[in-house]
């Protein structure tokens, strides 16, 4: 059986009319890709679809904050400050209040800060849809009497940027990295791992402190010249950190697909080294890639809010969960207990977090079954 | 062996050069030294001070002094230490130099101060997280599918995904305001390193937890451990015996990592509990631009993860002698 097919295919080769025949015969079969199998496997783990569900509601929330009717998360009120959460003030028309006049864009500015173009964008667009009416401090406020609940969506959007700094410079460098080392290999694969060896042995928070610290001395220059602030630094130091074991997973990765048949066959047809790497390997870790980053942006997420809780990441008034975590710690007394502004700030990070880590988790399951079960 | 040790000994210096240079350079780059104030100093004050502690030297002539070994000063001049003796060297005689901060004391001097206290509370924190990590650990796999099992594999996922700064604030709300077991900060008794200890190694029980496991379920399934209960042996022996010792290597492999982590986790705990460690003098060093402060101390810590991890690979072969350590 198998003997007679080859030898059609053979034939068929040779017969214009035959290969064509042959090749739509072949475009009726759909096999079942990695993409499918892996979605039928990751929709039947429970916990990591709904994780799933509620990161992308998460994500799309944050990314809409400003069409939010929420107070402005940096707008102190000294009468209401540490109010108890409560649901009894429902909301109150007092946004951005200007009277009955049209809202600049200073208006806006001084409300928050000063916003990118589309923020502004969104802000007038709530301003359209819900007109000045904004939520009362269901969360409570905190010891300047800004609303939690605000805060803590605001915050969100900073770690969401942060998560795709990361993954974004992990993608990037990690797997051109990795990938190339693997497949240059001999020599060069070694000197490459070598320096990632070296890297790795380099306790980077430590680094990346004092790095911050010593940019944070010559800001001024940063910003006029480069036109980066500390902010955007903050992501790209990140950034230059998360790609060493995304370098690594891509290389072993790498050096098992060089040996294979297409790959030779690819080198036969005189394909170039890029082009071999573009079109053929980077494609076939993509799964491996994908589950690494899932892993990799609570990492960043948690670093983030580590550096911000130091007080060396994001500053005021831009808001984060690690600034919320240090104001709440620092409210933290023995005569009068606001436990609100510990708790939410807290539920808000750590179910983020313990989605992303399930996630992680089922989309490892789901797309290399080999390494199931391993921790 | 030898060899093992000799190669980690050369990339450890590579590296050890690595941090070294780069960091200096970058220190050295910033414009404005750290004696800047608002104030501009006498032109007279202000080179005295530059003299004293070299920065009117060229570049390489500085980086050469503070690596060491060799006193490149003419005039020989010494720091003088908090206990009086002098103290140079350059960084490869154990010497990180002034603080730039502190006037009276060289690095060393606080080095020497608060590292015993970091150690102390690595070392409980190391405590918590392998007694809690390897006990949730046997006893999940031992019931495997269970409800236990599944609350502890629950549990260890929230203490990874939780921050230690959060845990920490809501144990102190806990454990020293509402039901007072714990004073609030400070250092001094074993009481005030329990609930910071806890907190740090938390996360590390909570993979450790998972690592042994997944290590347990693998050894528990094999032939000798069939043997071992076929020929009568309580099934506590078997576990301690012999199921024990395979199942725990994953989690040998971790110690390295997760040494380097309690480490530099204990910045953040440091702070919170008002601990005077290594950390909190890190990180008042970032704030206050002590730069040699902040240079010595990732140095050291360099040191410490790298001889760490030299540490754990070793042991690994001592426990499973099937490994060889000319591959690593």
């Amino acid at each position: 059986m198998a003997a007679e097919q080859g030898s059609s295919s053979w034939t068929a080769s040779s017969d214009p009319k035959e290969a064509a025949r042959l090749l739509a015969e072949s475009r009726q079969f759909k096999g079942e890709s990695l993409w499918n199998d892996a979605w039928r496997r990751l929709r039947r783990n429970r916990p990591a679809f709904l994780s799933m569900l509620f990161l992308a509601c998460f994500t799309l929330l944050s990314f809409l904050t400003p069409l939010l009717p929420l107070p402005s998360p940096v707008e102190t009120n000294l009468d209401q400050a540490q109010a108890a959460p409560s649901l009894a003030q429902f909301g109150e028309h007092m946004f951005l209040a200007v009277g009955e006049r049209w809202v600049e864009d200073e208006d806006i500015e001084r409300a928050y800060w000063s916003l990118s173009w589309l923020d502004k964008r969104m802000v007038r667009g709530r301003i359209a849809l819900f007109g000045r009416f904004q939520t009362g401090h269901w969360l409570g406020t905190d010891l300047l009497g800004r609303d939690i609940l605000s805060r803590i969506v605001w915050g969100s959007r900073t770690s969401i940027l942060v998560a795709l700094a990361a993954a974004a410079c992990s993608l990037v460098i990690g797997v051109l990295y990795g990938a190339f080392s693997g497949l240059m290999g001999g020599r060069i694969d070694n000197l490459m791992m070598r320096i990632v060896d070296i890297l790795y042995s380099i306790p980077f928070i430590f680094v990346v402190i004092f790095l911050i610290t010593l940019i944070g001395d010559r800001r001024a220059w940063f910003e006029e010249r480069l036109g980066l602030d500390r902010e955007n630094i903050f992501y790209l130091v990140i950034g230059a950190i998360y790609w060493l074991t995304m370098a690594r997973v891509v290389r072993g990765q790498v050096l098992s697909l060089k040996i294979s048949e297409f790959i030779e066959a690819a080198r036969v047809m005189g394909a170039s080294t890029l082009r071999i790497l573009l079109a053929h390997i980077v494609p076939n870790v993509f799964s491996i890639v994908i589950v690494y980053l899932t892993l990799t942006i609570p990492a960043v997420m948690l670093f983030e809010a580590f550096l911000s809780y130091l007080g060396l990441g994001i500053e005021p008034p831009k808001v984060s969960w690690g600034l919320l975590a240090s104001d709440g710690i620092a409210a933290i007394n023995p005569i009068r207990i606001f436990w609100w502004l510990v708790v939410f700030p807290a539920i808000a990070m750590g179910s983020t977090l313990l989605a992303l880590n399930i996630l992680g988790d089922g989309l490892r399951d789901a797309l290399d079954p080999k390494l199931r079960g391993q921790d | 062996m030898i060899r093992f040790l000799w190669r980690r000994l050369v990339w450890f210096a590579i590296t050890l050069f690595v941090v070294m240079s780069v960091s200096f350079f970058l220190m050295r780059a910033v414009k404005g030294g750290p004696f800047d104030t608002e104030r501009a100093l006498e032109p007279a004050i202000e080179a005295n001070i530059k003299a004293r502690y070299h920065l009117d030297w060229p570049m390489w002539k500085q980086f050469a002094q503070y690596v060491g070994p060799l006193n490149l000063d003419r005039h020989r001049a010494e720091f003088l230490g908090g206990d009086g003796r002098d103290t140079f060297g350059g960084v490869l005689a154990g010497d990180f130099g002034p603080s730039f901060r502190y006037r009276d004391f060289t690095v060393n001097d606080i080095i020497a101060q608060s590292l015993p206290i970091s150690a102390l509370l690595g070392l409980v924190s190391m405590m918590w997280a392998l007694a809690l990590g390897i006990s949730t650990g046997i006893a999940s796999a031992l019931r495997r599918g269970s409800g236990l099992d599944l609350a502890l594999r629950l549990a260890a996922t929230g203490g990874i995904a939780l921050p230690n700064f959060v845990i920490a604030s809501f144990l102190i709300v806990l454990f020293v305001f509402l039901v007072p077991l714990f004073p609030v900060a400070g250092w001094g008794s074993i009481r005030h390193m329990l609930l910071p200890g806890f907190c740090l190694g938390l996360v590390y029980a909570a993979y450790i937890s998972r690592l042994t496991r997944t290590g347990m379920l693998e050894i528990l399934s094999q032939d000798h451990i069939r043997t071992a209960h076929a020929k009568g042996l309580a099934p506590r022996t078997v576990v301690m015996r012999h199921a024990l010792k395979g199942g725990l290597l994953p989690v040998v492999s971790y110690l390295g990592p997760a040494t380097a982590g309690i480490l530099t986790g204990s910045l953040v705990i440091e702070r919170i509990f008002f601990i005077p460690g290594t950390g909190s003098h890190f990180i008042n060093s970032a704030t206050n631009r002590d730069y040699t402060l902040a240079m010595g101390v990732t140095i050291l810590y360099t040191v410490l993860v790298y001889a760490m991890n030299t540490i754990v690979d070793l042991s690994y072969t001592l426990l499973d002698p099937r490994i060889d350590l000319e591959q690593s």
